[in-house]
């Protein structure tokens, strides 16, 4: 069943097409890598998809509802609600613990104070990360930073999960375990992953392929 | 268990008898059991068969690199017991502080499709996209290999020998693709 769907999507930045009529639909609880060389416009399609922004022309649906018309705040509580988003460089807030950080989302959702931190915890651990829920972004390192980024993506229980590079400022190794681990957090959540990579071996964790080139779906692998 | 298929062309030129006086710097060992450790810590290169590790036992013996140091019977028939000589310990440090030529020729079937298929069709690009799904379908092979409960270390790092040269192809078709106008030029003129 598709869950989530652009139909000949345009954008452009500028005189530059980024999207140039993409159609693409993605299934309940499917793992979809993008990918495409740089500047192909996939990570464009990637935020159109989530809602970070609007197509200029074309459609967006989001579980049988189009959600490219929606204004902001709409989108906005879409996000908070239903989707997950892991960034390459982790974008926590600074000022905050790694503990603070994940407890964030829940507190947006009007959960109380101690109830996201406990749960914040729970998702800390689980992604082999507690050891560091009292310490601030700029203690970590790179591959405790996507941890915490993955576990404030998945805190609350997403149906769709999107990343975009969640592991190119990562090592092979570590990049390995960030993505094992948000994997397999989201298929036990039962959440659809759409990953944004340039890097085949993560591209190797999905289920399909969606290459983009030059602004469009040059071709489906499955 | 491992598909060989990748990675037993590469250890195809290495020799054996190399292989099999490694082993034996560990201590003396016959033949059945060099023949299953050399499977079993070798994983994903293509098993070697029994009459190989004799053969190759019986050139080592000629050639003073190892010797008949007594016979094992563990439960089946007397076995001979090798042990390496210090012309073997010798042979098989000096084969250890060498390295492998890197690849001098491209000689890529892949590379040899591209520049026909634009002389005989005038196009790649729907081979470079076939060929990218079918790379991309061993490599998520490969890679749910990896995520099997209980791989062992050896399997782990032998698939991801087998991955990263798959990547390194998928790279090199992506470059093709981007080149592809130049070489149509090439070709054409």
């Amino acid at each position: 069943m598709t869950l989530l769907e652009a139909r000949r999507i345009e954008k452009a930045f500028g005189r530059t097409r980024a999207l140039r009529g993409v159609s693409v639909a993605i299934g309940s609880g499917e793992i979809v890598a993008i990918t495409g060389p740089s500047g192909s416009g996939k990570s464009t399609l990637l935020h159109c998809l989530s809602g970070i922004m609007c197509p200029e022309t074309g459609e967006v649906h989001y579980d049988g509802r189009r959600i490219d018309t929606l204004d902001e705040a709409a989108r906005t509580r879409l996000r908070r609600e239903a989707f997950g988003v892991v960034f390459q460089f982790g974008r926590l807030v600074p000022e905050l613990t790694a503990a603070e950080n994940v407890a964030l989302p829940l507190l947006f959702g009007g959960n109380g104070r101690e109830e996201s931190a406990t749960v914040a915890r729970a998702w800390l651990e689980r992604m082999d990360a507690l050891d560091v829920a009292d310490a601030r972004p700029g203690e970590l390192s790179g591959g405790q930073l996507q941890r915490v980024a993955v576990a404030r993506a998945l805190v609350t229980g997403p149906k769709v999960v999107f990343a975009d590079e969640p592991t190119g400022a990562l090592d092979s190794v570590a990049g390995e375990r960030v993505l094992g681990l948000l994997l397999e957090a989201a298929r036990v959540n039962g959440s659809t992953v759409v990953i944004v990579t340039h890097d085949n071996r993560v591209a190797a964790h999905a289920d399909r392929e969606i290459v983009v080139r030059d602004g469009a779906a040059a071709g489906v692998v499955v | 268990m491992l598909d060989r298929l990748f990675i037993e062309c590469i250890f195809a030129c290495m020799s054996t008898g190399h292989i099999l006086l490694g082993l034996l710097t560990e201590r003396p060992k016959h033949g059945y059991e060099l023949k299953r450790e050399h499977d079993d810590r070798l994983p994903g290169v293509k098993p070697i068969a029994y009459g190989q590790v004799y053969a190759t036992l019986q050139r080592l013996e000629r050639d003073g690199k190892v010797a008949v140091s007594g016979t094992a019977k563990e439960g089946g028939p007397e076995r001979t017991v090798y042990e390496i000589t210090g012309d073997g310990a010798d042979e098989v440090h000096r084969w250890l502080a060498e390295i492998e030529p890197p690849a001098p020729y491209v000689s890529s079937a892949l590379f040899v499709r591209v520049v026909l298929a634009l002389i005989a069709e005038g196009t790649a690009d729907g081979y470079l996209l076939r060929q990218r799904a079918a790379h991309l379908e061993r490599m998520r092979e490969l890679t749910a290999r990896k995520n099997t409960a209980g791989i062992s270390a050896g399997e782990l790092l032998a698939t991801d020998y087998a991955l990263y040269h798959l990547d390194a192809d998928l790279r090199w078709l992506e470059t093709a693709r981007q080149r592809i106008d130049e070489l149509t030029q090439e070709i054409r003129t």
